[in-house]
């Protein structure tokens, strides 16, 4: 057994009763996964499910407290990257692993350790081969962080691959991506598919699970609470398909019926709702020929200009790194305009600290939710009050007053639903869809007026994504909402008009109804073919 | 927190949350109890591990480490000599007290030197011609002008950083190079006293120097060390400022998304501590030396610094450390040139007291969160089979 | 009375002078130039050094007193690099394998390298501070017979020579090589360098002990070469200027030399320049290039680019 040649029966890779504990929470609880050769597998579940961690453990990131993974039929151990690797086992991981600075193919060579030269030319020809293999074209001299999203994307599959892969992992590879740069990347992981590869495939949008998966497995809380096998995909219809996730991810049950129900994705036609009608309202947010300088290379924004209503919530669509950060942050105050006017409720603003922007209720949830959104070394108590410190009734006389930030700590997360262990607990270990829960608490608390969204929902849960998309819409009854968001599908759900960003610039306005999408579709496709740095289509080259 | 096995390190450790902040759970008295017996701990195991080790080093030097450490103790506290030891505690306090600030906001202020030696070296030029306003005014205005000295040397480094981002550690190391060159210059130029062969400045006459707490020889610079300890602490934990500071230092990016005036918190912090490193030079000229020479440099920055970490960046935790210094460089002087070694061997001390405290600060993380005392590499290289961690899975409650 | 007027009055560019200056400029930036190319090294890869001063002296030290007794210059190297070295196991363990604050330990460093050294001097010869003999020195056919700069420029100890083939070979090694991408990738993105296979634990550890042995090079030149007699503190900051030097190159090896170079000769400028019959203390002189880099950085507002993971310990899996 032990000797036995790997048959095309035995499985590529089999984890075994995996376990793994962080403090406070079982992440993998007696986890067993096979997977096959030639075949997708889907892992699902909610945020915190343990679905990274499983993947960590299987390419050396994190070792498990115990169980067995064996590969090819041979028990292995996997104690580091290394080891991975020269199992075949390439992974891409949640979070992007390219260096920035460095250039495409000075990122594939990374580890590569042929010799003390680095080999250029051979890696170069590698490229070509691989980008031809997968239908793609690449520039290798380009440092990667100026290549688009879906291009670095493809990047990270060629660097998973490079060492001659036997499993590729990909973990939450289309959060980010535009539906063109998702189809292709379907066609990619096809034809990976059939050239034997074992893929295991990560996704919080069912759709895609239904659409590529052979086998899909469900975690909840660090265990698995089904898997659907290829004959039961095969003979369902996705609508049943999606429910039965669903039920499996949420819980059973009378969850169910609620679960189901919240789940946009369940009415997946996509027929665009009814434009609301609130041309009357008065103007919440004006640019006017407003101008700022982007980061590095990327676009800033140019000449744009927008009015934004009260009961409205505009949308501003656009494929990643074409000035919607630029855009946000005008808008909030953290990178002035070098030209134009943002007006808001009337009056000039542009001028007007972060602060000062805050105070009069007008608000940011970024994009950049570790990164700039919390303080992780501090409690999700003080978190949640960042921006009120120095004021009462929290401070007076500038002393802090604990007490009162308690409670009111207390009282929000209980109405946020924020999952934590308590507010004096670090705001770093909160799991990726509590994090956003907290943003959404401290910025629509306090007199929220006028909110502007950063890609709210990439990388959340079903339920996570339903609530914040509801939060959003609830900001028509008082106030309004900028909705920036690479996402089509949640532009058009929420959204009554929706713009469309592209080299800084605005496009066009479409009013959200019957076609809206299309017409969106072709501003976008519109920019494509206009040169942003997207594959022309991609040439089959492969006999 | 948790009582399952942990396999991960804590990826914070370059900061050490203050207490207060960033703790979690821990009501209850045992817990408490616990948690004062750690800080005990995790405090007196560097100090005493520091001196065994000094111990072995005097004896390998065919020095008897027990004469050695009793003459520290004799020089440094009895008869009187604990006078001197508070005495000097006052720089050195003043000096961490300034550096915690700016270390909270993790803007590393490495020119203390500088700062030090420009504000006592314009004390020392200024306080001779000041001997006929009354004492009390002098006094003051002597001790605002080495504070604004020391200010004023940190403000390029900070306007560097707070306008370019320009890393301050280059910039502040330059900046005391160069202050330690420009208070040179003033010592021997303009400051000298005419009188003398040797580059020194006029001796400031002892009724001009700071008062003595009655009943002592402790002048009462002591005292406004310890009062910038306390309210340093009332700053940090309890204030607007001391919290934004603490943002600023464990996310700057943070800080500007959620509206704080980064440049501004950082020109504060430095400005702070470079009066307060002032404030040091100003307690120690005044209260002890009254008189500067060419060349002085007594580097107090770089002993204290192993200090301020130890107290975990926290004002008044700060106290009992430098106290504890204070009698050590104090006695240590003596017990040296007593044991025929130069005085240098105090800084082998400290250093010796900084490495076991980094090692026992990471033990104890390791030991908060629950897990083995050694990484997974060196638990495996060394086969500890008493150290295996527990795991989830034999937990019987699973 | 003209600039040219007074030159020619005080002999300020005799040839004894500009040699002087070139000579002295150059064995006053030999030690730095050896130890900021070392910290170019590990500030690639992440791990910032501030115990560079204590591991010169160690080096300085050791080399010194083995120079000393065995009358070997070049063993004297040697152990100076092993000296150097010694601190920088430390540095490696707490730093690089415990992910122990980078700082801190390197203050330790230095704090330890310079109290352990002046006691060892002091226990070794007391007060009395035995000298060298000046060094052997290999010249360079040809170029020496340049009239007046070329028997103190192209007339050296080898080691000085191979400073320079150093420098090169770290540029080619930083550019072409999968240690310098490796180096590279642990300074910007060590997660990145790991999921990569390679550890990045041992890239940063092979790094420091590289940093730390040139340090004790430059220190153990510092006191067999350029000083000739072991002084406790003889580095005087000169471990602190190497940092501001990587720093200001911006990592670049032959930025380094050149900036060595500047601050070599502006250290020897006073000596020059008393032999010229100007008297200018030597405090003004020896800040100048401080004063000089902060005016630069004032006007050109440079921001100096380091690497995003300096000083940030790696720890796999940590979150
Ligand atoms: N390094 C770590 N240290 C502590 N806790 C961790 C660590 N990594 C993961 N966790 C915790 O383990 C649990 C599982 O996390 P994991 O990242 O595997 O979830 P996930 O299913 O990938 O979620 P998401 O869909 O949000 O990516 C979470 O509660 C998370 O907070
Ligand atoms: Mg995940």
């Amino acid at each position: 057994m032990k000797l036995a040649p790997a048959s095309d029966q035995t499985p590529a890779v089999e984890l075994l009763d995996i376990t793994k504990a962080f403090p406070g929470v079982l992440a993998n609880d007696h986890i067993s996964l096979v997977l096959r050769r030639g075949e997708v597998h889907c892992l699902l579940g909610e945020n915190g499910a343990g679905k990274s961690t499983l993947m960590a453990i299987l390419s050396g990131m994190q070792q498990p407290d115990s169980g067995r993974i064996r590969v090819d039929g041979q028990e292995k151990e996997i104690d580091s990257p290394r080891a991975a690797l020269d199992l075949g086992i390439g992974t891409v991981y949640q979070h992007s692993t390219l260096i920035g600075p460095l250039t495409v193919i000075e990122n594939l060579l990374l580890g590569d350790s042929r010799g003390l030269k680095l080999d250029f030319a051979g890696a170069r020809r590698r490229l070509k081969e691989f980008a031809g293999m997968l239908g793609v074209e690449i520039e290798p001299d380009v440092p990667a962080q100026e290549l688009a999203l879906g291009r670095q994307q493809q990047v990270e599959i060629i660097k998973a691959l490079w060492r001659g892969s036997r499993v590729l992992i990909l973990d939450e590879p289309t959060s980010m991506l535009t539906p063109q740069a998702v189809a292709e990347l379907h066609k990619v992981l096809e034809r990976l598919k059939t050239s034997g590869l074992a893929i295991v495939f990560i996704s919080h949008k069912l759709h895609e699970a239904v659409a590529l998966g052979d086998r899909i497995t469900v975690l909840r809380q660090g265990r698995v609470t089904g898997s659907i096998e290829r004959e039961r995909i095969r003979l369902s219809s996705p609508d049943e398909l999606e429910s039965q996730i669903v039920a499996l991810m949420f819980g059973e049950g009378g969850e169910v019926a609620a679960a189901a129900a919240e789940v946009p994705e369940l009415q997946m036609g996509i027929e665009g709702k009814a434009h609301r009608g609130t041309d009357t309202g008065d103007v919440a947010l004006g640019l006017h020929r407003a101008y700022a300088p982007g980061d590095g290379s990327q676009p800033g924004i140019e000449d744009v200009s927008l009015e934004l209503r009260l009961g409205e919530v505009l949308g501003v669509a656009g494929v990643d790194g074409n000035g919607q950060r630029a855009l946000a942050e005008a808008i909030s105050g953290q990178r002035p305009i070098t030209h134009g006017e943002i007006r808001y409720l009337g009056a000039p603003v542009g001028s007007l600290s972060v602060a000062q922007r805050q105070k009069l209720g007008l608000r940011y949830v970024t994009d950049d939710r570790l990164g700039e959104g919390i303080v992780s070394a501090l409690p999700v108590s003080v978190n949640l009050f960042l921006k009120r410190i120095g004021r009462a009734p929290y401070w007076r006389h500038g002393h802090m007053r604990s007490e009162a930030i308690d409670r009111d700590a207390e009282a929000l997360v209980n109405r946020f639903d924020i999952r934590t262990p308590g507010v004096e607990a670090r705001a770093g270990t909160l799991s990726g869809g509590n994090v956003q829960k907290l943003l959404l608490a401290r910025e629509l608390s306090f007199d929220a007026k006028v909110v502007v969204f950063h890609k709210p929902t990439y990388g959340l849960d079903l339920k996570t994504t339903r609530t914040v998309r509801s939060m959003i819409g609830e900001l028509r009854r008082e106030g309004a909402a900028l909705l920036i968001s690479t996402d089509l599908d949640e532009l058009i759900e929420v959204c009554d008009r929706i713009a469309v960003l592209s080299r800084g610039r605005i496009v066009g306005v479409v009013d959200n109804g019957p076609g809206a999408a299309e017409q969106i579709g072709r501003m976008m496709i519109g920019d494509v073919t206009l040169g942003i740095k997207e594959a022309p289509e991609p040439e089959v080259q492969r006999a | 927190m948790s009582d399952t096995g942990v396999s991960i390190q804590p990826a914070d450790v370059a900061v050490v949350p203050p207490p207060g902040l960033g703790e979690t759970g821990g009501r209850g008295r045992s817990r408490r109890v616990a948690a004062g017996r750690n800080l005990l701990i995790r405090s007196l195991i560097p100090v005493i591990l520091a001196l065994i080790a000094g111990g072995v080093l005097l004896a390998i030097l065919g020095r008897n480490p027990f004469t050695f450490y009793a003459n520290i103790w004799q020089f440094g506290i009895q008869q009187g000599s604990w006078e001197d030891s508070a005495m000097r505690a006052a720089p050195l306090l003043l000096i961490g007290v300034g550096l915690t600030i700016v270390f909270r906001a993790n803007i590393w202020n490495l020119g203390y030197d500088g700062q030090f030696l420009i504000g006592a070296a314009l004390i020392c030029g200024i306080a001779p011609h000041l001997t006929s306003v009354p004492n009390v005014v002098s006094l003051v205005v002597l001790f605002l002008v080495a504070m604004a000295a020391g200010a004023a040397w940190t403000i390029i480094p900070a306007f560097l950083k707070a306008r370019y981002e320009t890393n301050e550690i280059i910039t502040t190391l330059m900046m005391s190079f160069i202050g330690v060159g420009v208070a040179n210059l003033l010592v021997k130029g303009p400051f000298q006293d005419p009188t003398v062969n040797i580059p020194q400045t006029r001796v400031i006459p002892l009724d001009h120097m700071l008062p003595s707490i009655p009943g002592t020889r402790i002048h009462v610079g002591v005292l406004v060390a310890l009062a910038a300890a306390f309210i340093a602490a009332f700053v940090l934990k309890r204030t607007a400022f001391g919290l934004r500071l603490h943002v600023l230092g464990a996310n700057p990016r943070a800080a500007a998304h959620v509206g704080l005036n980064v440049r501004r918190l950082i020109v504060m912090a430095f400005l702070v501590s470079g009066a307060l490193v002032g404030a040091a030079a100003a307690a120690d000229i005044l209260g002890v030396w009254g008189y500067m020479r060419a060349n002085w440099n007594p580097g107090y920055g770089d002993t204290v610094i192993p200090f301020v970490f130890l107290a975990r960046l926290n004002p008044l935790a700060l106290i009992p450390y430098i106290a504890f210094f204070a009698v050590l460089s104090n006695g240590g002087d003596l017990a040296a040139s007593n044991a025929n070694l130069p005085t240098d061997f105090l800084l082998v001390l400290v250093a010796l007291i900084l490495l076991f405290m980094t090692v026992i600060e990471y033990f104890g993380r390791r030991h908060d969160l629950g897990g083995s005392y050694l990484t997974p590499g060196l638990r495996k290289a060394l086969h500890v089979p008493l150290l295996r961690r527990r795991t989830a899975a034999e937990e019987p409650s699973r | 009375m003209s600039i040219l007027h007074f030159a020619a009055a005080s002999n300020i560019f005799s040839k004894a002078v500009l040699t002087s200056l070139v000579a002295g400029g150059l064995l006053a930036g030999v030690p730095l130039m050896f130890t900021a190319l070392g910290e170019t090294i590990s500030e690639r890869s992440g791990v910032l050094n501030l115990g560079l001063e204590g591991m010169m002296l160690l080096g300085a030290y050791v080399g010194f007193v083995v120079a000393y007794y065995v009358h070997s210059q070049t063993l004297g190297f040697v152990a100076g690099m092993a000296g150097g070295t010694l601190g920088g196991v430390i540095m490696v363990v707490l730093c690089v394998w415990l992910g122990l604050d980078q700082i801190v330990v390197g203050i330790a460093i230095t704090l330890a390298g310079g109290g352990i050294t002046s006691v060892l001097q002091g226990a070794q010869f007391g007060t009395s501070y035995p000298r060298l003999a000046a060094p052997a020195t290999v010249s360079i056919p040809g170029l020496d017979k340049i009239p007046v700069l070329g028997p103190s420029l192209f007339n050296q100890p080898v080691l000085v020579y191979i400073g320079f083939a150093l420098a090169g070979l770290l540029a080619w090694i930083y550019r072409k090589t999968n240690i310098g991408l490796n180096l590279r990738a642990a300074g910007e993105k060590p997660e990145a360098l790991d999921a990569a296979g390679v550890s990045v634990v041992a890239t940063r550890s092979w790094a420091a002990l590289s940093t730390s042995a040139l340090a004790g090079l430059g220190g153990a030149y510092l006191s067999i070469v350029s000083a000739g007699v072991f002084t406790p503190f003889m580095t005087q900051g000169q471990g602190y200027m190497a940092i501001v030097i990587a720093m200001l190159a911006r990592g670049k090896p032959l930025w380094v030399v050149f900036g060595s170079f500047l601050f070599g000769i502006s250290l020897s400028i006073a000596t020059a320049l008393q032999l010229a019959g100007v008297n200018i203390s030597t405090d003004i002189v020896n800040t100048l290039p401080f004063v000089a880099i902060i005016v630069a950085l004032l006007i050109f507002a440079r921001r100096s680019y380091l690497p995003p993971a300096l000083c940030l310990p790696y720890m796999r899996g940590a979150k």
